[in-house]
């Protein structure tokens, strides 16, 4: 196996069912079709073929991981398999007693999302009244001798409270801050007018970050993620297709990210019928926009295509219609007026949008 | 800078993990890991809030002979700077 296309994370989404009904979530649009269909010893083989092939990180994630009965002997054998193993969660539903045994199992760091400052605005992003539950997990994470990662997705109606978020994640003393923009595919692009922030809003907000992350320089973490709408140049999304995660779906595809079953065009395999490895090395799927020779221009002469590597496939087929057009994030993209427009009307906002709540009903995408 | 009678020791998020591809070991924490060489694994090791910086020091001017004292002094103290700096240590104050 190549030494540049080693797999160091495996991002294993247990399931798509989640209690919360965030208005950015980044499942696709059609979660509900996809079903649980790994079980625990399906599970299990996939962390040893994972870890087989180089992957050290282990993100248990969803949907939320809580509302999987077996997540104990996930974390048991994630343990045995010594992958370091981060539960991402909205810490809904979860009882002190059994995140004090993931603890005696062997988990490593616990990341909860908290939306917002104050429990309304919280929990109107995330559709269901979860605010102060969520400072409770906080506060036995800590408790129980826990890393903490506090994650809080960035949108035009909390990017102002940024520093209160960061006080917040001070009082819950969070070992990693993530203010992560967010990412508008899925259902954050059905919500794009309601939550693309103006650039005012983030210059002023990436300030305050970059003061804080000064300040809590070896205490905390704090990390900001710019929204790829706004630097002009496209993200190194996934650290490039195929070179460094491998994302498994709850019905098993294995993916080079969390979306790109909503490519056309692009066979993706499940890990029930072929093993791991094969699939990371050899499917169309992984290979499909791995290396330089899928690159259109303006990529393919680029002095940057190994730095971005063509930016987000998701975002040229979801903006573009084409997964291997030059991510129209790029100024240099053809399609780049695409997202000057959505800047654009971020900068006057007519009327508050309304939002668009993660559902199981069928939702016709923009 | 960490001071030579500081006992250092790692953050509760950070795990050593010995590496079969590359033979060498990774200091994992959340979403990120750092490769570290012979002697920054040998510091690591050593960062269990047991050790001063001056005995992890003698213990890897011992175990390397061959190099001078002050370069291991400097390798060392660069480390744990940036090991603190990503918050990868206790705090030792």
């Amino acid at each position: 196996m190549s030494v540049s296309h080693r797999p160091y994370t495996l991002v294993a989404e247990l399931t798509y069912r989640c209690p919360l009904r965030c208005v950015y979530c980044s499942n696709p649009l059609d979660y509900a079709g996809h079903a649980d269909a790994l079980d625990t010893a399906g599970w299990i083989s996939v962390f040893r073929a994972a870890e087989d092939l180089g992957v050290v990180q282990l993100n248990l994630t969803g949907g939320e991981p809580l509302l999987r009965e077996d997540l104990e002997p996930l974390i048991e054998e994630a343990r045995k398999l010594d992958l370091y193993t981060n539960l991402i969660t909205s810490g809904i539903p979860l009882a002190r007693e059994r995140l004090a045994r993931f603890r005696q199992l062997g988990l490593d760091n616990v990341q909860l999302s908290i939306q917002d400052v104050e429990p309304a605005a919280s929990d109107r992003i995330a559709g269901l009244r979860s605010f102060e539950r969520k400072l409770e997990v906080a506060r036995w994470v800590k408790e129980l001798g826990f890393p903490l990662t506090m994650n809080t997705v960035l949108h035009r109606d909390n990017l102002d409270h940024d520093e209160e978020i960061v006080a917040l994640a001070e009082r819950l003393s969070a070992d990693r801050l993530e203010l992560a923009n967010t990412q508008y595919l899925g259902w954050a692009l059905l919500n794009r007018q309601a939550l693309l922030p103006s650039r005012d809003q983030l210059a002023r907000a990436r300030v305050v970050a970059a003061a804080a992350r000064d300040r809590l320089r070896g205490r905390m973490e704090v990390l900001f993620v710019f929204p790829d709408y706004y630097t002009d140049l496209p993200k190194a999304c996934m650290d490039g297709w195929g070179r460094r995660f491998i994302v498994v779906s709850p019905d098993g595809l294995a993916l080079p990210c969390h979306l790109a079953h909503t490519l056309p065009g692009v066979t993706f395999e499940n890990v029930r019928d072929r093993p791991l490895g094969e699939i990371w090395e050899g499917s169309s799927g992984f290979n499909a926009f791995r290396g330089e020779a899928w690159m259109p221009e303006p990529c393919r002469s680029c002095d940057r295509r190994a730095i971005d590597f063509g930016g987000c496939r998701c975002q040229a087929f979801h903006l573009a219609g084409d997964a291997a057009l030059t991510d129209p994030a790029c100024s240099l993209s053809p399609h780049h007026a695409l997202v000057e427009r959505a800047r654009a009307d971020a900068e006057s906002p007519a009327v508050s949008p309304s939002l668009t709540y993660r559902s199981r009903a069928a939702v016709v995408p923009q | 800078m960490i001071a030579t009678d500081a006992k250092p020791r790692l953050a509760a998020k950070a795990r050593l993990r010995f590496d079969r591809k590359t033979s060498r070991y990774l200091l994992l924490y959340p979403e990120r890991g750092l490769e570290l060489n012979a002697t920054a694994a040998d510091v690591a090791r050593l960062c269990t809030g047991e050790h001063t910086v001056a005995a992890i020091v003698d213990q890897l001017v011992e175990k390397y002979a061959d190099r001078p004292r002050e370069v291991i002094e400097r390798e060392t103290l660069a480390f744990l700077a940036a090991l603190a700096d990503r918050a990868l240590l206790q705090d030792t104050t």
